[in-house]
């Protein structure tokens, strides 16, 4: 399994060039002469692998090049430069038992036919996916009883909800068996049942098919619940790929401590301690450098009348937040020892 | 060619639940394919009778047959891809036909001929009434009727070809009404659609043999009324074959280069 990563990416890169030019009207003459463009970095020499079965949460800012990646991986873009296989194909070169063998979901497009019942989508699915009727049957059932379609299945798209349309948009993606899954937010809009429901869908079907998935989300929790391994790419760079629990270490070494005052704060001074992050009525937080944690906590003890402490890891929000508010930094940037079978 | 059955099936199966769905919008398409001919069959008719119940070598009864078949064909060829495409780029539906493992082009194919099928039922009776209203009369040769099969198969692929690969200007520029509004005109002119080619200046004859519109429709009208000599039949199948050939590797040609363009700018 090592040996063969099923997704194998090389300083893959995309450029866009994009049009530009002042605002006004002298400026939109001139650029009928004279274009003005400038090449964009969207991906930007990136490389991972990902082995059979792993579920990879691919985590980014907005504009950080995730969904151009996913793009290219799936086959609808073409890279500006570097390698890429998926399964042994170059997907931009859109071989059909490549696109029969993979699945991309995104959160606003839809392969839904808006007017008519889902169960018609899925039977048109069989046919253009040509997926065997002892294949296509306990496969509609399976993703009937994980995803709790039953009910929906004989309702126009248009007359779902939008969760709904999002299980049944997943369901149908899933139809073929794919062995990979390129998730771009799949539980993007719905609420936290919705997101349960999906998140153990993914974990189950992972473990029923061994299908390798790479997925996006802006929910942290999808990403705690799914996914061991992280990458974490910005302004197109990669920063990190390693496992969930080492991202904190190695970007925000601090912990979270709270404490609880027995008699109120009255203007003593914190900041000695550490950063204050929130002070209500009796209670402060604080962010302590990760190795200063036990003395801290000691003098805090010894210093003031504690009614209460705790010391936790920061929320990995925070943690995704403190990476994306610094430049890319090459000393942070990729952790090799994941990326297996180069 | 097998392999494909059950993928068109579930593609005709699809568009005509899509179009019961759309029933009204359908009606209204079909009622622009019935009223341009019809239009046209009202003025030429009436402009016969004026000169004395003819124009060249055409009578009013002619006239009248010429714009039913014209109708028939048009309807069977037509195609309204050139509009489509725009919407399907700026919508980011063609994405998700690009993730499909077959060549979009079908699922096109398969909307047209259900369209066409479905809407038999109206045109039908809609042709029978007309000819009746107008008296129309009409003795085909056996031999041209068993030949507008093949030849209306072949006008319509190679419409189809064409102008799907027109359609695919779309991936340079969304702005393509101006395009599709002479390319229109263009076809008006040279296919026959708004008179019969050989009442047309012979230089515009000319230039209708050198461009692929008349193939499309005006050959299949005059096979279907067999105004042709073997001969004719022969050089326009031929013609045809060239056209369609010609399409479907410009069609290739174009999709490649279309696709390379829209992976460049972002799906």
């Amino acid at each position: 399994m090592e040996q063969n990563p099923v997704i194998h990416i090389d300083r893959l890169t995309k450029v866009y060039t994009v049009n530009e030019r002042d605002a006004g009207l002298i400026a939109a003459m001139r650029s009928l002469v004279k274009r003005k463009t400038r090449d964009v970095n969207a991906v930007d020499a990136i490389s991972f692998s990902v082995a059979e079965g792993e579920i990879v949460g691919f985590l980014g800012p907005n504009g950080a090049g995730k969904t151009t990646t996913l793009k290219m991986l799936s086959g609808l873009l073409h890279p500006t430069g570097g390698r890429a296989t998926v399964l042994g194909y170059r997907p931009w070169e859109r071989n059909r038992d490549y696109l029969r063998r993979m699945t991309l979901v995104m959160g606003q497009r839809n392969q839904l036919l808006w007017d008519i019942p889902v169960v018609d989508t899925f039977e048109l699915h069989r046919a253009v996916y040509r997926i065997p009727e002892a294949q296509y049957r306990p496969a509609v059932e399976e993703l009937t009883e994980l995803l709790e379609l039953e009910s929906l299945l004989q309702k126009p798209t248009r007359n779902l909800s939008l969760g709904e349309r999002m299980k049944c948009e997943i369901a149908t993606a899933l139809l073929h068996r794919p062995s990979v899954l390129f998730l771009d937010e799949p539980t993007i809009g719905l609420d936290v049942t919705m997101q349960r429901r999906i998140r153990r869908f993914i974990t189950d079907y992972n473990q029923r098919t061994g299908a390798t998935v790479l997925l996006t989300s802006h929910y942290m929790a999808d990403v705690e619940a799914l996914c061991k391994r992280v990458i974490v790419i910005h302004h197109g760079k990669l920063l990190y790929d390693g496992e969930l629990t080492g991202l904190a270490d190695r970007v925000a070494p601090f912990k979270t401590v709270e404490v609880k005052l027995q008699n109120g704060l009255n203007d003593r001074p914190l900041a000695q301690y550490g950063e204050l992050i929130a002070q209500s009525e009796g209670r402060i937080t604080l962010r302590i450098p990760k190795d200063d944690t036990a003395s801290v906590t000691g003098r805090l003890l010894a210093e003031l009348d504690v009614a209460d402490l705790t010391v936790q890891d920061p929320p990995i929000e925070d943690v995704i937040e403190h990476v994306f508010s610094q430049s890319p930094d090459p000393s942070v940037a990729p952790d090799s020892q994941h990326a297996n079978g180069d | 060619m097998f392999a494909y059955y059950p993928i068109y099936r579930g593609y005709f199966r699809t568009s005509l639940m899509l179009m019961f769905q759309y029933r009204i919008a359908m009606l209204i398409w079909l009622l622009g394919g019935i009223i341009e001919p019809l239009m046209y069959l009202v003025i030429w008719r009436t402009v016969s009778l004026q000169q004395g119940g003819s124009v060249g070598s055409y009578s009013t009864n002619d006239f009248v047959v010429y714009f039913i078949a014209m109708m028939m064909v048009s309807h069977g060829t037509f195609t309204w891809i050139m509009w489509e495409y725009v919407y399907r780029i700026r919508m980011g539906q063609f994405s998700v036909m690009l993730l499909k493992p077959i060549h979009p082009i079908h699922s096109d194919i398969a909307d047209n001929i259900g369209y066409k099928f479905l809407t038999l039922t109206v045109m039908g009776p809609t042709v029978l009434l007309l000819a009746w209203f107008f008296d129309a009369s009409w003795q085909p040769a056996f031999w041209t009727l068993a030949a507008f099969v093949p030849v209306l198969i072949l006008a319509f692929l190679m419409r189809f070809y064409w102008e799907w690969s027109l359609a695919m200007v779309a991936f340079w520029t969304l702005r393509i009404d101006a395009m599709n509004q002479a390319y229109i005109v263009v076809t008006l002119f040279f296919s026959g659609k708004l008179a019969p080619l050989t009442l047309f200046p012979e230089i515009v004859q000319r230039a209708a043999d050198l461009l692929p519109f008349r193939w499309m429709l005006y050959f299949p009208v005059e096979v279907l009324l067999g105004r042709v000599t073997p001969r004719d039949l022969l050089i326009g199948l031929g013609a045809q074959l060239f056209w369609l050939l010609a399409g479907y590797l410009v069609m290739q040609l174009i999709y490649r280069a279309g696709i390379k363009r829209y992976a460049a700018f972002g799906a």
